[in-house]
């Protein structure tokens, strides 16, 4: 068990290296490839009518008058260490974890992603929950009653789910709740959760709703799939022959099963998420990761693109480790293999 | 005969009524533990309806081992899974006929009270013994459950109970095992394993599915005389399942042959093995593996594949594979379903078989043209 661990990390590790490599030679190594000059990359990073100064400083702090490894030692290491930008006199510290800084705003990056953290984590956590419970709830049903009503019911509800894209629903949702019927009179804006845990629920429960009604759908179909294969199993007759409720057969031999492939998608899905549901948070107007990201690059401001990216590689990443660590304890045949 | 009036058969002692010879009482003399009457379990299937079982009888004393043999899908595991109440949860079943297990009759019981005879008066083992434990359960916890949905007992008392049975199906260091994962067992330990699981609340009666199909040939002679061991100590009735007439030879006290989904012959293990009176069952002879033949003098075996069990023909449902198919007058294999009619033997009575050859016709065959080949 402690080899797989540590197999694992050091497999994560070594994964968010090549998503850091291949991050920083897409933004630094493809534009040299295609041509562009080093003037004309760093004139990038400051807009276009910057002044040669300016550029020049730019040039020098990115380093990119240095070679290729060098400038990407120097990325990773700002990283553990923090980096200090030079303007003329003035000099900006970047605090590690220092994840670039943008010249256009003049800002560090990693606080500005901070500050966007709670709001997408929110939405990703709540939704989370309630696709998890609804999905995998009417999966089960839908799966035991094979081929009555309720299955044909909850399978088309989940059709719809996973046709409708999430701006529909959610500006459907948005505009119903907020204006047709306003129970949501003031419409919806995010209260951090420190400040009202009550208000925070409140105006998160449109938008978790409207996110957990694709991924329901999504797991619902998962689970009625997994579970019509798990309860033709052998282990499953072998159950029934012990004498056992068909409660406890379904639920302690069945279901377990059924939901260790539910796991590895769900820890996919959930990482994706919290590097932000760029949909979600567009349509609600909810400053998270996903949004900051769209705008950003809207603006061409580079660093600000790189540093979400390389968050959001390191929520999935970090998720697909614990899939494998909650994979493991529950198959105890990934353990030993 | 119609779908409605075979339905309309549950529950009632229609047994002699379907033509079906009645070799023992309903419910049974003291000794015969169970006591099956022309069980049908038919499955609704989009292609048709599957008569899996259609009218089989048998039964099986305390302490006596049944052999129920026949090639694969002529319908042995559905039989034992009906015997069990296995198919009552399949809602495309239909189920008609008498089980008696010990005087009670199941297919008409209430479910509840036939699941707790599951595990408990009757058990089950199966042909694969690794898809037939949970993959993410100690073998221990397995067994633990088993018995405690039986006993109300501890934790602690039920791992001890586990531990012994592993002990007693010859698992070494049994308080180490008990921990193991079904995968960390070789295919024999698993069989024995399951073996232990099923035994653990000492069953009257215990149905092993092809128990050896799935194991190494050293292997598979180790678990039949574990399951031999076990039922004298424990004086159950066995009913060992097969596709192999090789497995049984040894074991069995009496033996059913199976063709698509009827009995064709039945009685002692001697009456079958040594006057076999179906063409089909001469086929199986012939096609047991012996070490003291050349492979290429044997019979071949019986040539052709198994019937539809959709839409079954009129007439023998052997007709298509068998070699003799034209010696009985009229076409009539062709027509007309034979019936198990009592075959006079040299054995006592109790042999049925279902052949419209004549019992002349038959002996002869046997005696002068198979015999000798075996
Ligand atoms: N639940 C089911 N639904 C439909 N057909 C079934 C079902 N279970 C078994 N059958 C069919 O019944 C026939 C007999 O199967 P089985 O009893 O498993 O044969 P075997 O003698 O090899 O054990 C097979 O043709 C199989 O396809
Ligand atoms: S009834 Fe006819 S076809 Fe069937 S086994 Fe006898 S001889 Fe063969
Ligand atoms: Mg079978």
């Amino acid at each position: 068990m402690a080899a797989y661990f540590i197999r694992r990390v050091f497999g994560a590790v070594l994964l968010l290296l090549v998503v850091s490599a291949v991050t920083f030679a897409i933004f630094f190594l493809v534009p040299r490839m295609a041509g562009q000059t080093m003037d004309q990359l760093a004139a990038q990073y400051v807009g276009k009518d910057a002044n040669p100064d300016t550029v020049a400083a730019v040039k020098k702090n990115l380093g990119l008058d240095q070679p290729l490894y060098a400038q990407y030692w120097d990325f990773i290491r700002q990283i553990f260490v923090g980096a200090d930008y030079k303007f003329g006199p003035d000099v900006q510290h970047c605090d590690a974890p220092c994840f670039g800084y943008s010249f256009k705003r003049h800002i560090e990056v990693w606080p500005e992603i901070v500050s966007r953290i709670p709001v997408t984590f929110s939405l990703a956590i709540g939704a989370a929950v309630i696709w998890l419970i609804s999905g995998i709830a009417t999966g089960v049903v839908s799966a035991l009653k094979r081929g009555s009503f309720l299955d044909r019911f909850f399978m088309s509800v989940a059709l719809a789910g996973v046709s409708l894209p999430i701006f529909f629903t959610g500006m459907l949702a948005l505009g119903v709740l907020t204006v047709q019927w306003p129970i949501w009179s003031d419409g919806i804006n995010y209260v951090p959760f420190t400040e009202s845990p009550l208000d925070w629920a409140w105006n998160l429960l449109v938008p978790w709703c409207s996110l957990a009604f694709l991924y329901s759908a999504l797991y619902a179909r998962l689970t009625r799939a997994g579970m019509l294969e798990t309860m033709s199993e052998d282990y499953i007759r072998t159950a029934r022959a012990k004498g056992l409720k068909e409660s406890r057969v379904v639920g302690k031999h069945g279901l377990r099963a059924a939901l260790t492939p539910i796991v590895t998608i769900f820890g996919m899905d959930f990482g994706l998420l919290l590097g932000g549901a760029v949909i979600t948070e567009t349509v609600f107007s909810f400053q998270g990761m996903g949004k900051y990201a769209i705008k950003s690059v809207q603006d061409n401001d580079l660093p600000i693109v790189m540093g979400v990216t390389l968050t959001a590689a390191f929520f999935i990443v970090f998720c697909n480790l614990l899939v494998d660590l909650v994979y493991a304890a529950i198959d105890p045949r990934v353990r030993y293999s | 005969m119609s779908e409605v009036s075979k339905e309309q058969t549950v529950g009632t002692p229609a047994a002699a009524a379907l033509g079906e010879p009645v070799p023992a009482q309903r419910s049974g003399t003291e000794d015969t533990f169970l006591s099956v009457r022309d069980l049908r379990i038919h499955f609704r299937t989009d292609d048709g309806l599957v008569k899996s079982v259609d009218g089989v009888s048998f039964d099986v004393k305390a302490g006596e081992t049944l052999g129920i043999v026949g090639e694969s899908g002529s319908g042995k595991s559905v039989t034992s899974l009906g015997v069990m109440g296995l198919h009552h949860a399949a809602p495309n079943a239909r189920i008609s006929g008498e089980v008696w297990l010990d005087g009670e009759e199941l297919i008409g019981a209430d479910p509840e009270h036939v699941r707790q005879l599951r595990g408990q008066k009757m058990a089950m083992i199966f042909q694969d013994p690794l898809s037939a434990m949970h993959p993410y359960y100690t073998v221990g916890a397995q067994i633990v459950e088993a018995y405690r949905v039986h006993n109300k007992v501890t934790r602690k008392v039920a791992r001890a109970r586990a531990i012994e049975m592993l002990d007693r199906v010859g698992i070494p260091e049994p308080g180490k095992r008990v921990d193991s994962y079904p995968h960390e067992f070789s295919g024999g330990m698993r069989q024995r394993a399951m073996i232990a699981m099923a035994l653990v609340n000492n069953p009257q009666l215990l149905i092993a599915d092809e128990p050896t199909t799935a194991l190494d040939v050293t292997v598979q002679a180790q678990i039949l005389d574990l399951i031999r061991d076990l039922q004298k100590e424990f004086g159950s009735a066995v009913i060992m399942i097969t596709h192999d007439l090789g497995v049984v030879a040894e074991m069995a006290d009496k033996l059913l042959v199976m063709y698509g989904g009827r009995c064709i012959e039945r009685g002692t293990a001697e009456q079958v093995f040594y006057e076999p009176r179906h063409p089909y069952t001469w086929g199986l002879l012939g096609s047991m593996p012996r070490i003291d033949r050349d492979q290429t003098e044997r019979l071949i075996p019986v040539k052709g594949s198994p019937p539809s069990l959709i839409n079954v023909p009129d007439g023998c449902a052997f007709n298509p594979r068998c070699p003799y198919a034209d010696i009985p007058k009229d076409n009539i294999t062709r027509t007309t379903r034979p019936e198990l009619t009592e075959t006079g033997s040299g054995f006592g009575s109790g042999h049925f078989s279902a052949c419209h050859m004549s019992q002349e016709e038959r002996t002869r065959i046997w005696t002068e043209e198979i015999a000798p080949k075996l």
